[in-house]
């Protein structure tokens, strides 16, 4: 279960899991340009980029619902700085700030549930990103299976010896969690360990080699700047007609 | 008359906790043997697997290959002895299966097209060419061992250094693997406690005891020697 929410962009098939992540990254870019500089008739435009997005969905197969639901995720962040501009007397810069993060949230997560990580880590890297910060994040997703895989393990075992769930349980287990949380990371120290001598006793010195390098086709171009030319259309036509 | 495949000389390891892991340590192994290391946990035998590729560094002698093993001669060696470890997991880390496997190839600057080809030698020497693009965290256990030790095999190591192979194997996984290493040419070194696939597997056993080899000889005399065996016998639970 733990493992299907991590892995979730693996295991789709979808018309736009077949582009290269690059023309993807490169049309995500236009859109949150456009996004983010949408000044003028900020509530048709906003709607008018979030049908642009939604159609994106539809037609990439991401589900729509669960995509609106994860695209949630970062107003707790953007409600505090949209409070205090609201709070400053600026409802029209506190309304922008929620209502633009959400719909660039929106696309990100349309180019996540499309693209499995190792070919979006490896699009960044030819976009000039750092290699020592993709090798990591690399390292981090593949390693998250082993770490939640451990911290399942350990909430069965608490769970087994902990009696049945109730509020005096949950009260046990949240002080049962602080403790386990430093066992999992010294556990995941470990592992670390483990695997950096894997490592070197194949030949690492330092540098992980790809054994693809992706092809961009005519499809891929063709596909960015649909996407991007649909965005830019819809915020003018937006601007225009209000 | 060619010289030992392994060749170890009075080698001591002191963890940096003070533990004496290893107290003098002699040891060969010749082109085509197979020797199981027994020995109850924390003898060192696993310590011992580490120094052939320098994974852990000591005092004393260690040649492979008439190498010395030694960091300008890293390369050389680390390409000579494969090692695999334990636990699978700590092995398999790149995202397909196939580029897992080819991990150790594109680092002795192998080119990607050469690499892959390989590679998918080495899956389908262990029988898992199938799995060559899935993620390696949705292999099974035994699965996940094939996949580590093709990484191994397609690197063509004259040496295998297996660590608790049948760790997390059922039974029928476990006579697979001992199927599949009796096949391949290269000398082995197994740390195991695993009596039945060490005598599937190897020719002689060699029994640590405190850091220190205790004997080494035929897998049976050892056994009986130092009481090595659980056998279950059903008679036993009416006593």
């Amino acid at each position: 279960m733990r493992r299907a929410l991590l892995d979730l962009p693996a295991r789709r098939s979808g018309p736009m899991d077949g582009r290269d992540a690059r023309a993807k990254l490169a049309a995500l870019l236009v859109v949150l340009v456009v996004i983010s500089t949408a000044h003028r008739a900020l509530a048709a435009t906003a709607a008018a980029l979030a049908l642009v997005l939604i159609a994106g969905c539809l037609w990439a197969r991401v589900p729509v619902l669960a995509a609106l639901r994860r695209a949630a995720v970062v107003l707790p962040f953007t409600l505090f700085f949209a409070l205090a501009c609201w709070v400053a007397g600026d409802t029209a810069r506190a309304v922008a700030l929620v209502v633009k993060s959400y719909l660039s949230c929106l696309a990100v997560w349309l180019v996540i549930a499309t693209t499995p990580l190792p070919a979006l880590l490896r699009a960044l890297e030819s976009f000039g990103a750092p290699r020592f910060l993709l090798m990591v994040a690399q390292f981090v997703y593949r390693y998250l299976f082993v770490i939640t895989g451990e911290a399942a393990r350990m909430v069965d075992a608490a769970e087994a010896r902990g009696g049945s769930p109730g509020r005096a349980f949950r009260r046990l287990r949240f002080r049962a969690a602080a403790g386990a949380l430093a066992v999992l990371f010294a556990r995941s120290y470990a592992r670390a360990a483990e695997v950096h001598r894997a490592m070197l006793a194949r030949g690492f010195h330092g540098r992980l080699q790809n054994l693809e390098s992706p092809h961009f086709r005519p499809a891929d171009v063709m596909f960015a700047a649909i996407a991007s030319l649909a965005t830019v259309v819809a915020r003018l036509a937006a601007e225009r007609l209000t | 008359m060619p010289a030992p495949l392994v060749e170890v000389q009075g080698l001591r390891f002191r963890y940096p906790d003070g533990t004496q892991a290893l107290d003098g340590i002699d040891f060969t192994l010749e082109a085509g043997e197979s020797v199981a290391l027994f020995g109850s946990n924390g003898s060192g035998k696993t310590t011992f697997a580490m120094h052939l590729n320098r994974l852990l560094s000591g005092e004393g002698i260690v040649r492979i290959c008439g190498l010395p093993v030694v960091a300008s001669n890293m390369e050389a060696i680390r390409s000579k002895v494969g090692m695999v470890f334990q636990d699978a997991d700590s092995q398999l880390f790149m995202p397909t299966v196939l580029e897992d496997v080819a991990f150790g190839l594109l680092n002795c600057g192998i080119a990607p097209d050469e690499a892959a080809s390989n590679a998918l030698a080495a899956l389908e020497a262990v029988g898992m060419a199938a799995a060559r693009d899935r993620a390696p965290y949705h292999l099974s256990a035994g699965e996940k061992k094939r996949v580590a030790l093709a990484g191994i095999l397609s690197m063509s190591p004259e040496i295998l250094v297996l660590d608790e192979p049948t760790t997390f194997l059922d039974p029928p996984a476990q006579r697979t693997l001992a199927d599949l290493l009796r096949g391949l040419p290269q000398a082995k070194i197994v740390v195991t406690h695993n009596i039945r696939f060490a005598l599937a597997v190897c020719q002689r056993a060699v029994f640590f005891e405190r850091g220190k080899i205790a004997a080494h000889g035929r897998i049976e005399e050892i056994v009986a020697r130092f009481d090595w065996d659980f056998a279950f016998q059903p008679s036993n639970l009416d006593r």
